[in-house]
């Protein structure tokens, strides 16, 4: 018996230590109750994504709805010129220019929200450093040779990766701030992290109205659980 | 009086089915064992889980599009423009879990009353064959997504029959109906998904339950409870089915969908073990992942494959894995059935046995580094020798004399009160001047450091005494 105990705890510790490998990544601010920082995500993502990737599975009507938006005020604000109500996020550059251009095609970013998570892609967006090796000259320190160029670059300014160590003598790379962008870097992260809750949003739209729902059907279960037991109650009194 | 249109109408329908015989035997006049304890739930809990996938699947099935160029897109679509369709999806994904995690109990279950003994081998054996069914339908089911991880998921578990000598690589080849898995592997199945497996499962639930009724139910004691009878035949001991099992289901429904509503509507993707992150990017069969790790109702037995060096030796412990769980029923010699009388060697073993089964299931999510796998190779062989060693240690165990009569064990609600009465002290609630209107009804209950510590350590005590 103690055996195992020991052996189990051991198990335990060994897989402790093979989980702390990947950078540490940023923490985003996500909250999808927060229209405004939805609306101005929608407007990022038309304005600095949209070019390459599209969001297909969703469309400007729902986005409207959603994020507590007139239909004509995002179609004028922030859908790009012609664009219909019903239409879908897609993209204007075709599948084979993009092979052609990047050597794959640019990904769903609110699939890749989802899939990576939101402290994933905010980190990502704001890891881009210069690096004169690479054959876009920049390079991304949580994901390594990307094939994105850094689509924000004119707002962040410009980074470059320093490599320290710490206490401990590991090694660990930093950003620094070469040359300042057009946003300050809290209006940056504000940016980033608009534009992340956004795609998070789109990667389920349907995230709030769930959690909202869920409070009435457990309630109800809840009741119902009660009424059965009791009516179990009731039907097992003879049984001895 | 003349019957009414509907009375002559009814009468008409009963004259020519059986209705009333059906209700009788399997319902009314089927009599279980009146013992059935919180274990007893799963399997009527497993009936609830396939009726919620067929229907959800077949809603699944409208907007679905079983097409390696529109499949991903049409699950995006049922989940971000069908009306309600994430709620039908959620149902069906956190169903398969939940199909799972209730078949594992309900099996368990078995293993621990020896509801597979003599006479119920061939309940076991249809039970075993469903479970067999199930995971080919989860298997199936899990490409339809045409995600990243459905995709090479298929791909790696299609590519384990081609390990077998001679036929194995037109065996993969006849399987996928393509050399890699492509449109051809996701319409067939598809069509093994929503009809051929699932009819097999109905089929065999069929079976399952006439086997059952044909016999009677197992219970906690393990007893037969047909030899001892009244004056009418009934068992002493048995009630019957309808209404009293009826009611109490019910019961476990409602905590169930509890359960169920909650996973559904709070956490869907139940932290990437129910739907696995990786299944958010749409299948690309030139990039493999870095770490392709099945669901988590597959990771024992995958953990098992990935143990053994050799790949064909992998496969045969795999599927040994669930090979063995038939022979269960001839393997386990041991002259009483429920846990209740058995000797402490197989308590020991089934908790061994369990052990194992969770952290191969856990090494199974995990990659395979030089430790895990050494782990996975221990936790292989505790169980495989939980099985194979079975005919030996029951043999051997010491057992306890079984009554004859059902024993009587306080349920948890019934020695409640005597609980909360040991664990707090009653104490006259401090009233404050000029509120005399209540006086001398206000008690109120305070922990009780004493009691608490006495019921923990009886419950220890007791846990370790029933070991023995």
């Amino acid at each position: 018996m103690k055996n195992l105990i020991a052996l189990l705890l051991l198990l335990l510790l060994s897989f402790g230590v093979v989980a702390s490998e990947d950078i540490e990544l940023q923490e985003a601010n996500i909250d999808l109750s927060n229209n405004a920082s939805l609306q101005r995500g929608a407007k990022h993502f038309v304005t600095y994504c949209l070019g390459c990737h599209s969001i297909k599975h969703i469309r400007y009507l729902r986005i409207a709805l959603d994020v507590g938006a007139d239909p004509k005020q995002v179609l004028k604000d922030i859908a790009p010129e012609g664009a219909n109500i019903y239409d879908q996020l897609h993209s204007a550059m075709n599948a084979h220019d993009a092979e052609k251009w990047f050597g794959t095609q640019p990904p769903d970013l609110s699939l890749i929200a989802r899939s990576r998570g939101a402290d994933w892609l905010y980190s990502y967006l704001k890891s881009y450093y210069a690096d004169p090796k690479s054959p876009r000259g920049v390079n991304n320190l949580v994901f390594k040779d990307t094939a994105m160029p850094n689509p924000l670059w004119q707002l962040q300014g410009e980074q470059h990766a320093e490599h320290k160590k710490n206490i401990w003598g590991d090694e660990y790379t930093k950003l620094v701030l070469n040359e300042p962008g057009t946003l300050s870097e809290g209006e940056f992260d504000i940016f980033v992290n608009d534009l992340v809750n956004f795609l998070v949003y789109v990667g389920e739209p349907v995230q709030l109205e769930r959690q909202r729902i869920g409070k009435y059907v457990i309630f109800f279960i809840l009741m119902f659980l009660v009424v059965a037991y009791l009516l179990k109650k009731e039907y097992w009194k003879d049984v001895h | 009086m003349k019957p009414s249109r509907i009375t002559e109408c009814n009468e008409w329908f009963l004259a020519r089915f059986p209705l009333a015989k059906l209700w009788n035997e399997h319902m009314t006049h089927y009599y279980a064992p009146k013992n059935f304890n919180f274990w007893y739930f799963f399997g009527s809990l497993a009936l609830l889980v396939l009726v919620n996938q067929i229907l959800t699947g077949i809603f699944l099935t409208m907007n679905y599009k079983p097409d390696a160029k529109l499949a991903f897109d049409s699950v995006e679509y049922i989940m971000r423009d069908v009306n309600w369709g994430w709620l039908i999806r959620y149902m069906h994904s956190t169903g398969s879990s939940a199909f799972f995690i209730v078949v594992y109990l309900h099996m368990f279950r078995g293993l621990l009353y020896g509801s597979f003994k003599h006479p119920r081998e061939l309940i076991w054996i249809f039970g075993m064959l469903l479970f067999v069914a199930l995971m080919a339908e989860a298997f199936m089911g899990y490409l339809l997504p045409w995600g990243q991880m459905s995709y090479w998921g298929a791909q790696v578990i299609i590519s384990l029959f081609s390990a077998i000598p001679v036929i194995g690589d037109d065996l993969s080849l006849w399987l996928r109906g393509d050399y890699v898995v492509s449109d051809a592997t996701l319409n067939r199945f598809f069509a093994f998904h929503v009809i051929a497996v699932p009819l097999a499962l109905v089929m065999l639930v069929f079976l399952h339950i006439v086997a059952l009724h044909e016999v009677g139910s197992n219970n906690p004691d393990g007893i037969e409870i047909k030899d001892s009878k009244d004056p009418w035949g009934h068992p002493v001991d048995g009630i019957p089915f309808h209404p009293y099992y009826t009611v109490k289901d019910i019961v476990g429904v409602a905590v169930f969908m509890l359960f169920f509503a909650t996973v559904i509507f709070y956490m869907p993707e139940m932290g990437g073990y129910f739907l696995e992150h990786a299944n958010f990017i749409p299948a690309d069969p030139m990039k493999t992942p870095e770490h392709i790790a099945p669901v988590w109702y597959f990771t024992p037995f995958y953990a098992i494959l990935r143990a053994i060096p050799d790949k064909f030796a992998g496969v045969i412990g795999m599927g040994g894995a669930i090979v063995v769980l038939f022979l269960l029923p001839w393997l386990d010699r041991s002259p009483v059935k429920s846990i209740r009388y058995r000797g402490g060697i197989y308590k020991k073993a089934l908790m061994l046995f369990v052990v194992s089964f969770l952290v191969l299931g856990y090494l199974g999510t995990q990659p395979a580094t030089p430790t895990a796998t050494i782990f996975a190779r221990i936790f292989t062989a505790i169980y495989f020798g939980f099985f194979l060693l079975m005919p030996l240690y029951t043999r051997w165990e010491k057992t306890k004399p079984v009554p004859k009569r059902l024993s009587s064990v306080h349920s948890l609600e019934e020695q409640l009160p005597a609980l909360i009465e040991e664990i707090t002290i009653l104490k006259p609630a401090a009233t404050e001047i000029g509120h005399t209107a209540f006086k001398g009804s206000s008690f109120t209950r305070s922990p009780n450091p004493e009691g608490i510590k006495n019921v923990i350590s009886r419950l220890a005590k007791k846990a370790i005494g029933s070991l023995d």
